[in-house]
């Protein structure tokens, strides 16, 4: 499997990070270089393996149903680029 | 005052406690280490004011007898950890100015403790490098030189550049370092100390930067065993707010050290030699053998034989969990903010494009490009599954062995910019750390010799789940044994 | 069972409808945090670092959450995956902090099940069975605000990280009706389980609406999925529109393109999202942060004894134990609060619930309905209590009051709030069955109708009704109606 240039600005895209062309061409050998070792996993037999759930035996522990969080709005919009009114606030966003 | 500087943890608590000196000599003798390393690059934040206040609160509770487990003992933070009030950037310009307004559990478990912080540490951004050179503040040099006479800077290894260079250099007699796939073993091996990652669920993760979710351990760096196990037990523990942590009592791990490890039966993987990494790896690891043997150990070969697939799952698993961990950062509730015409999207853009160095990219790609439809199951479901295989390596091995010893990297420390053109060849140096990581399993490095040139190697010693004990025990043996002194000359 | 179909110039089309509804979990803290779900606070106000995706924060599972969408599913009897886990699903977009919302793809919580629906509701063989494919429990996202500032949208997180429930149906409707009593009877189910409010104005309960069309006993044809409609009409109408406008695009030589749309309630019409040029690719895997859910047979037992009586069983049961007509069975089941007020109001009653049910149903459905009704208010907010209710019911059963005089005293209910008792005691509303009064007042209008009772006599028989209607005048009303039937019988001969 290997990628092309335009696969390299496809994924850049879903991942919206901004590539220049030189960007894309420094891209396409690297990742398909990568990638291309990454392809020796397929030899592995894995008939009847079930993927791996949990790194350590463990069970999900589940929180009781109490509000013991928030009201902290000043906290939440610290760090933000730009809030407004309580809001963060991006580019108009058109729906 | 500054052979404070050379004490180890143990010995800072204990004269801290004796009364031989105070916690504010100790703090003060670091804080100007620290001012003179500075060309180590190894902080990116350096908070004083953070080491005196512990060191002060410490000679207090010595007067009311009220000491607690680090009191008195300063230490140096990741920049992975979120730490309250002060800068925390995992070492990325995305995250330039971000001043967190919460506490990580490890970083508020130390403190709890006792410690105090003597500033944030270097790494590579968002702990994605094996060099420190990936870093938004530069790479960390350590303090290492090659006795060719080649004035070449070193690289301290990665991701826990700055935390290696640190503790090696006596920047700070301990640090707390972050392990995906190698992350604290391949530079603690590389500068000359000891680290260890423990079980994956021991540390909580709960304010970590993350990096890949289901590899990420914290664990201390420190010059030798004793002072891992101090810090570690600090480290570690339940934590409600980490659904993965592990619901365990945090073993007396420093109380039960010991070196006696007769009877022992270490195993010696035979897929660990591999062709093409220098003659002294192989060198230092058999003399290791040699006095895990002498020190009373049964010696076994093993095999583990999914080893070479190790590599290429961590470079699915990680990066796919990286592309999804790192999509918060998008200008929108903290950090950076890029500038576009191009609306909402263009913003997302030009964030990540401006905010995110260019090994972090490429993992977000790698991550993406595996996780994208129609190539789930070929590579993210097929790397599960031979995760799932590497695992079942270690646990049949574990019927037979009570530990495993390897080299921790396949070289010696290289010079800045050896490596960091050929990412391939970076990733490399985590061959013998990664199947550790997927298998969530304890791991350290301790020093075993020098190569050649003089550069520190190491050796690693793989446990079963929840053996910490076991691991230091037999890292204690083998640093007892192998006697290593060594330590960089000061030229900074 | 549906023979809804849309006449087309090229013959009949029939309409193929499935249903993704998403139902706000009833709990007070969020999925993954302890922030509060509560509706209508203060933007920002309900978010904790976890909601706003801080870096280092972590996921841990609500309990709660995870046990009503289990005990949704026995409700909707559907199979119930023991263990289950969570994925992401990635995407960028200012309201998703993470950039991925938690949600279940691979191992939903819950599996297959069904609804049974009634077209018409006194009509048991209207029923239908419609598929559900699975109950996956998600995360909410935020909400945004785009028209308060001239560049900026405006992110308020409140709402992000809420639990919603999926409820996926299989394609298994076939015209707007049938959507719409799949909704209400799934409104209704949830109520009853308490596992959502259903409330669709505040969006606690919205539809993601798919429709293809196609001639009957052909294959499935391209669907279209109409995003976020908020009102069963709207389904309904939503549903028409797409219907016919497929309908015209294939009859034109055109096809159907997979696409999001969205409803403009004011037009009734859909629209095109303009589909982005690249089609979605959430890239989902399993989620790291959290472990596989594993539900033990200790916490099904209980999810499964904490189920309160369902509608359908309700229903027959009304019909069956209660004298129930269909009708009434069904409208007093259709909605929780009112199958709960009709059930106080019975146990009030202190009677056995065959001897009161049907004149309780009777007075419930006619008299409470109506009143409600008429003051615009909800049974949940009636001035009049259950108890009060079962009371007026007493005082007509033992004879004290009339129809008519209950109906009146009702009124005065309605408008004082006073107990029936107290208003007959003081306004002397009792019905009286006092033979000799009413004797008194019968011969006294015979007396002044003397042509009216010739003519009776005389075969004209309707005129009956003249004299009660006047003897209950006389007694204004407070007669007891049989009494007086039978003495005005005796006396006209």
């Amino acid at each position: 499997m290997s990628v092309d240039a335009a696969t390299v600005r496809h994924i850049a895209k879903l991942a919206r990070i901004a590539v220049s062309d030189e960007e894309v061409a420094a891209l396409e050998p690297e990742l398909n270089n990568i990638l291309g070792w990454i392809e020796q996993l397929q030899e592995v037999d894995v008939t009847g393996v079930q993927p791996m759930t949990a790194v350590i035996p463990n069970t999900l522990r589940m929180r009781q149903d109490v509000v013991n969080d928030g009201g902290i709005r000043d906290d939440v919009l610290a760090n933000a680029p730009v809030a407004e009114h309580g809001f963060f606030a991006v580019p108009k966003v058109i729906e | 005052m500054s052979n404070l500087t050379d004490l180890s943890i143990a010995a800072i608590r204990d004269g801290v406690r004796d009364g031989s000196f105070t916690a504010r000599e100790v703090a003060e003798g670091f804080i100007a280490n620290v001012e003179k390393g500075r060309s180590l690059n190894a902080y990116v934040v350096e908070t004083p004011e953070h080491a005196l206040a512990a060191a002060d609160a410490a000679d207090q509770a010595r007067t009311s007898d009220d000491l607690k487990p680090l009191s008195g003992v300063p230490i140096g933070m990741k920049d992975l950890f979120a730490t309250k009030g002060v800068q925390t950037t995992a070492g990325s310009n995305m995250l330039g100015g971000f001043k967190p307004v919460y506490e990580s559990t490890v970083s508020r478990k130390l403190w709890d403790a006792g410690a105090g912080m003597l500033g944030k540490l270097n790494m590579d951004e968002f702990a994605m490098g094996s060099s420190n050179e990936t870093s938004a503040y530069g790479p960390v040099i350590s303090p290492w030189r090659r006795n060719d006479g080649g004035n070449a800077p070193l690289a301290p290894g990665g991701s826990s550049g700055g935390s290696a260079s640190a503790v090696a250099a006596r920047l700070c007699p301990g640090a707390t370092g972050t392990d995906t796939g190698g992350s604290i073993r391949q530079p603690a091996a590389f500068v000359g100390i000891s680290g260890i990652k423990p079980t994956y669920g021991r540390c909580s993760r709960w304010g970590v930067v993350a990096f890949a979710s289901s590899l990420d351990q914290a664990g201390p760096m420190a010059r030798d065993v004793r002072d891992c196990a101090i810090m570690l037990e600090a480290m570690s523990g339940f934590d409600p707010k980490d659904s993965t942590s592990l619901d365990m009592p945090v073993p007396n791990w420093e109380a039960a050290l010991s070196s006696d490890i007769r009877g022992k039966r270490i195993g010696i993987p035979r897929e660990y030699r591999i062709d093409g990494i220098p003659e002294e790896i192989g060198r230092v690891w058999d003399e290791g053998i040699e006095r895990m043997r002498d020190a009373g150990a049964e010696i076994v070969e093993v095999s583990l034989p999914h080893t070479k697939y190790a590599l290429p799952t961590y470079y699915i698993i990680a990066p796919a969990e990286a592309s999804s961990n790192l999509a918060r950062y998008d200008g929108v509730r903290y950090g950076l903010r890029g500038t576009s015409d191009g609306g909402i999207d263009g913003m997302y853009q030009a964030t990540r494009h401006d905010g995110f160095g260019s090994e972090v990219k490429r993992r977000i790609m790698i991550g993406t490009y595996v996780l994208s439809a129609g190539f789930y199951d070929a590579y993210f479901n097929q790397a599960q599954k031979v995760r799932a295989l590497i695992a079942r390596d270690f646990e049949r091995v574990f019927n037979e062995v009570d530990l495993i010893l390897t080299p921790t990297a396949p070289s010696a420390a290289f010079a800045l910019g050896d490596k960091s053109s050929d990412p391939l060849a970076m990733y490399l140096n985590d061959v013998f750390a990664v199947p550790a990581s997927l298998a969530g399993l304890p791991a350290m490095s301790v020093p075993a010799g020098l190569d050649g040139q003089g550069l520190p190697l190491g050796l690693q010693l793989i446990g079963r789940p929840f053996d910490e004990q076991g691991v230091l025990n037999a890292g204690l043996a083998l640093e007892e044994r192998s006697g290593f002194t060594h330590r960089p000359k000061a030229w900074w | 069972m549906s023979s809804y179909r849309i006449h087309g110039a090229t013959g009949e089309w029939e309409v193929v409808i499935g249903l993704e509804v998403h139902a706000q979990v009833v709990s007070n803290a969020k999925l993954f945090s302890g922030a509060a779900t509560e509706f209508g606070a203060e933007p920002n106000q309900q978010v904790s670092l976890v909601d706003a995706a801080m870096p280092g924060m972590l996921p841990v599972l609500n309990e709660e959450c995870v046990r009503q969408a289990v005990r949704t599913g026995m409700a909707l009897n559907a199979q119930i995956n023991a263990w289950s886990r969570f994925d992401r699903k990635n995407y960028f977009y200012p309201d998703l902090p993470q950039g991925y919302q938690i949600s279940q793809l691979y191992h939903p919580i819950v599996g297959e099940g069904v609804i049974e629906v009634l077209l018409d509701d006194k009509d048991e063989s209207t029923a239908k069975q419609i598929g559900i494919e699975r109950i996956h429990l998600e995360q909410d996202a935020g909400k945004m605000l785009h028209d308060q500032h001239p560049s900026y949208s405006y992110v308020d997180l409140n709402r992000s990280g809420v639990a919603l429930m999926e409820i996926v149906s299989k394609p298994d409707m076939r015209s707007p009706e049938e959507a719409g009593a799949y909704v209400r009877k799934l409104r209704s189910i949830l109520r009853y389980v308490g596992s959502c409010d259903g409330n669709m104005e505040q969006g606690s309960m919205r539809a993601d609406v798919n429709v293809s069309v196609r001639k009957p006993g052909q294959p499935f044809g391209t669907r279209t999925e109409t995003k976020n409609v908020n009102s069963v009409r709207f389904i309904m109408a939503a549903i028409e529109y797409e219907a016919n406008r497929q309908v015209e695009v294939l009859e034109e030589g055109g096809t159907v393109v997979q696409e999001t749309r969205l409803f403009d309630p004011d037009k009734g019409e859909t629209r095109s999202l303009r589909s982005k040029e690249e089609a979605h690719d959430y890239r989902y895997f399993p989620d790291p942060d959290l472990l596989p859910v594993e539900l033990s047979d200790a916490f099904l037992d209980e999810c499964r004894e904490t189920l309160p009586e369902l509608p359908d069983a309700k229903r027959h049961r009304y019909e069956q134990e209660l004298g129930l007509s269909a009708y009434n069975a069904s409208v007093l089941t259709a909605d929780v609060t009112t199958a709960r007020w009709f059930e106080e109001l019975l146990a009030a009653t202190g009677k056995a619930g065959p001897e009161i049910g049907k004149a309780a149903s009777n007075w419930v459905i006619s008299d409470l309905f109506g009143a409600l009704n008429r003051l615009g208010r909800d049974i949940t907010d009636s001035p009049v209590s259950p108890k009060q209710g079962a009371d007026l019911l007493g005082l007509v059963a033992d004879g004290t009051l009339s129809g008519t005089l209950a109906k009146q005293v009702f009124e005065i209910m309605l408008e004082t709030g006073q107990d029936p008792g107290r208003i007959v005691e003081e306004r002397g509303l009792k019905q009286t069955s006092d033979t000799g009064a009413i004797d008194k007042v019968i011969a006294e209008i015979m007396a002044a109708n003397e042509d009216k009772v010739a003519e009776y006599r005389g075969g004209k028989d309707k005129l009956f009704g003249f004299f009660v209607g006047q003897t209950m005048k006389a007694m204004a009303g407070k007669a007891n109606p049989q009494v007086v039937n039978e003495l005005l019988k005796k006396a006209l001969g």
